[in-house]
């Protein structure tokens, strides 16, 4: 106890030197910018300004970089609540929620609860960080291929909550991701599948192309065709920050975001992307009037955008107590490290402490700034809703084209952005919802590939599953989870399951 | 009329010349054909830097991932041949690919200007920590005789820890289980939770989980010792001197640029070696320079050549 107390404070000394403070604030900022710029995301962003740190000292450019990172999570929230772009995996789940409450008016309660909430799951997290992250590595190492593809088929079945409409459309859009993931390089043969010859296609499709389409193109499309749509969020914009009413809603929301988020951020292969989808079916499922959801409830914004942003802080323990990169952006934060001179791994912590424990105070006072800086903003984001379409739309495409040129450096994935457009209007047309989608695509590759390694080490036996309890206990979460949403005698009436 | 051509044509060599001499007047790009964070992504920075201080021009990275980096190589191929855009090619893309991809469209030996090698990483065979087997022979042993149980993780087809344990394969003669994976990452998680027994990758991956002792090493596979890892023998000292093998990685430009600026791009390269500061980053990384000879850009072509037809060879064995 003391140990922690003593080695926070170490860490604090680090992270409030004023140089350190500097590059915590221009990192978070770079990082809000950014992650409201739809499209532009925060891999592309940090390998741009790789070259910038060489001059820094590690944990100087360090600091900074990891403040990109949480902080394009805060700014993609503001996107998907504004104008229903989510800019991550992790903020599909704001959309459906945040963005029935801007039409409402209610863009500042949203905005606010989604900076007030995370902030306070940040500040958790980080002290889950210091306290627990040397025992929770070993949680990340329970983890093999077998456990890891039991979890993507609960999150799966956490989807067929997510579904608004008719169930059966729901499941159809899942299947649908689920197929999508498939294009690109076989695991085992190397051979090509379903690329039809793009070479771009060859390591399968980019989430951002696909959210970029089905969400940004797609909400533009449906826009322009009736623009009286949005004479409703034009007329009034209301209170700017949440009242004490709306607050005491939040509270248990968040707390139990936080918890799951923190949670599944620990797991290896991104499993933070999960743990919005996870709150935000728990609090569907434990609230009163399940049918305020996709309405604008506020318990839909609270709780995803806490655990969102737990996981964000969380998946660093992976990294930081193993020097095993859990996603995309981790691995790229292995690359700084290593540029900077320290290889990343178990021995971090004791070979360069100021470095670890100077990370994970700023990572605290990352949050705090970002609170700072985001709810004087909320005001400044709320009038962009008054921007007239003729400016807004264009200015959104043209930051997406250019976000989505940027991660590959390849106009092919523009011109897949623009179909994908397309195909997300004519889905909205027949009342296909695309978040099921989305999250059977990023679920998808995981799962494959985890189920076929799962299957090369049981040399083909499925009971593998059965055996290992730790998947089996995922499964049986998972069959349980669709038999309650399914079974129409377990929900309140067979009317309420289908068109909620 | 003919004149008039061949006036032009001696315009555009001067021209071509003039441009040469004042190389480079704008920034340079180069292709890393791999994500931002790996490896070759980390090497190509630090020896970019020191380069554009030389050379007076930033030296851009520009990552183009996919199909085991040839993507980024084909593009880097069609590039306009001014010296102005170069690639980080590596033992995958400008070696192993041949043999890998059947509907490559590059040949690594005839459609490139071989610049200069820039370093490599040695391989190294790791196991988990509880593997029973005390020293690469006693593990090579225990693959021979158990190899319908044992499990080999590797990065994918086609990357460096796929392709070198291929050679290892085909060099004891064995066929075990390959579990494929996504990355180095998702590799070493499971080998450090024990969920699988072995794998060949480079030593910047791995140093700091052997140091630690969270995984096992039985030898690195260079002619000497690693200053990174003093206590793990060469394959040569562990009884298999035929398993010698490194990640490379060397820059390329695209055929038909011009010499002198080939030569530019190899003298800022050979600086970029000798930078105290780029050195030792380069040689914390566990990597391996090329000295003298190696250096210049006649050796790389050679090399290259003989790598192609290396990596053909060991890949066709394994099918």
């Amino acid at each position: 106890m003391f140990d922690l107390i003593g080695n926070l404070a170490h860490g604090f000394s680090i992270a409030l030197s004023l140089q350190n403070i500097a590059l915590c604030f221009a990192g978070v900022m770079i990082g809000t910018l950014i992650g409201v710029l739809p499209g532009v995301g925060p891999i592309a962003t940090i390998a741009m300004l790789l070259p910038l740190t060489f001059k820094l000292d590690p944990t100087g450019a360090l600091i900074m970089l990891a403040g990109i990172y949480y902080g394009a999570q805060y700014g993609g929230s503001t996107t998907a609540i504004l104008v229903n772009i989510p800019g991550e995996a992790t903020s599909v789940v704001t959309t459906l929620d945040g963005h029935q409450m801007a039409k409402q008016g209610r863009a500042g309660i949203a905005l606010g609860v989604a900076a007030l909430g995370s902030f306070f799951a940040g500040t958790v997290a980080t002290l889950v960080i210091a306290a627990l992250g040397v025992p929770l590595t070993k949680v990340a190492l329970l983890f093999g291929p077998a456990e890891y593809f039991a979890l993507m088929v609960a999150g799966l079945a956490f989807a067929v909550v997510l579904a608004r409409g008719s169930l059966l459309k729901a499941t159809g859009m899942i299947l649908a991701g689920l197929l999508l993931a498939t294009i690109g390089t076989d695991l085992e043969t190397g051979e090509e599948r379903m690329t039809l010859g793009f070479s771009t296609l060859s390591d399968g499709l980019d989430f951002a192309v696909l959210a970029m389409g089905l969400f940004g193109f797609a909400e533009i499309l449906r826009n322009i065709e009736n623009p009286e749509a949005r004479d409703v969020t034009r007329g009034k914009i209301g209170r700017l920050l949440p009242n004490m009413d709306d607050i005491k809603r939040c509270i248990a929301p968040v707390l139990r975001g936080t918890a799951i988020g923190g949670a599944l951020g620990i797991l290896p292969g991104n499993g933070a992307v999960l743990g919005p989808f996870a709150s935000y079916t728990v609090e569907k499922k434990l609230a009163k009037d399940p049918s305020r959801f996709g309405r604008g409830a506020i318990e839909g914004v609270a709780g995803p955008e806490s655990a969102n942003n737990a996981g964000a802080q969380t998946s660093f323990i992976p990294l930081l107590t193993l020097g095993i990169p859990p996603n995309a952006v981790m691995a790229l934060m292995v690359g700084a490290m290593t540029i900077h001179g320290i290889i990343p791994g178990p021995l971090v912590m004791s070979k360069s402490p100021d470095l670890f424990w100077g990370m994970i105070a700023s990572m605290w006072v990352g949050n705090f700034l970002l609170l700072v800086i985001n709810l004087p903003l909320i005001g400044l984001w709320v009038r962009l809703l008054k921007v007239p379409y003729r400016l807004m739309f264009p200015a959104i495409m043209v930051f997406c084209c250019i976000g989505i040129y940027s991660i590959n450096n390849s106009p092919q994935d523009v011109l897949f952005t623009a179909f994908f457009g397309f195909a997300g209007y004519v889905l909205y047309k027949f009342g296909f919802e695309p978040a099921p989608l989305l999250l059977g695509y990023v679920l998808g590759r995981l799962m494959e590939e985890k189920l076929r390694q799962a299957m090369i080490l049981a040399r083909g036996d499925f009971m593998t599953f059965v055996y290992n309890p730790i998947a089996a206990g995922m499964l049986a979460v998972a069959v349980i989870v669709v038999v309650i949403a399914v079974l129409p005698s377990v929900s309140k009436s067979r009317d309420q399951v289908f068109t909620e | 009329m003919k004149k008039a051509l061949a006036f032009a044509a001696a315009l555009a060599l001067m021209a071509g010349a003039a441009s040469a001499q004042q190389y480079p007047t704008k920034p340079i790009t180069v292709i890393v054909p791999f994500a931002a964070g790996g490896p070759t992504d980390v090497i190509a920075r630090i020896v970019g830097e020191s380069m554009s201080k030389t050379l007076g021009q930033q030296l851009v990275i520009e990552n183009i991932a996919g199909a085991g980096g040839t993507t980024g190589i084909t593009r880097g191929k069609e590039a306009v041949n001014d010296g102005y855009t170069i690639m980080m090619g590596h033992m995958g893309t400008h070696g192993a690919a041949p043999a890998l991809y059947p509907n490559i469209r590059y040949n690594p030996v005839t459609d490139f200007e071989p610049i200069g090698m820039a370093a490599g990483t040695p391989i190294v065979i790791v196991a988990r920590k509880d593997f029973p087997a005390s020293n690469l022979k006693e593990f090579a042993d225990r693959l021979k005789a158990g190899q319908d149980k044992l499990n080999e993780a590797n990065a994918g087809v086609g990357s460096v820890s796929h392709t070198t344990c291929t050679l290892l394969h085909v060099q004891l003669g064995t066929k075990p289980t390959r579990v494929p994976y996504t990355g180095t990452g998702p590799v070493l998680n499971d080998l450090v939770g024990g969920k699988v027994d072995y794998a060949c990758d480079q030593i910047v991956n791995l140093v700091t989980q052997i140091q630690a002792g969270a995984i096992r090493a039985y030898a690195i596979a260079t002619p000497t010792r690693s200053p990174a890892l003093p206590d793990v023998p060469t394959t040569k000292e562990a009884g298999m001197p035929e398993y010698e093998v490194s990640a490379w990685n060397a820059l390329f430009a695209p055929k038909g640029t011009p010499a002198p600026i080939v030569a530019r791009l190899n003298d800022a390269l050979s600086k970029a070696l000798d930078d105290a500061n780029s050195r030792k980053r380069l040689l914390d990384l566990g990597g391996v320079l090329p000295e003298g000879n190696e250096r210049t850009s006649a050796w790389l072509g050679t090399f290259v050549a003989a790598e192609v037809d290396r990596w053909g060879k060991t890949i066709r064995a394994a099918r």
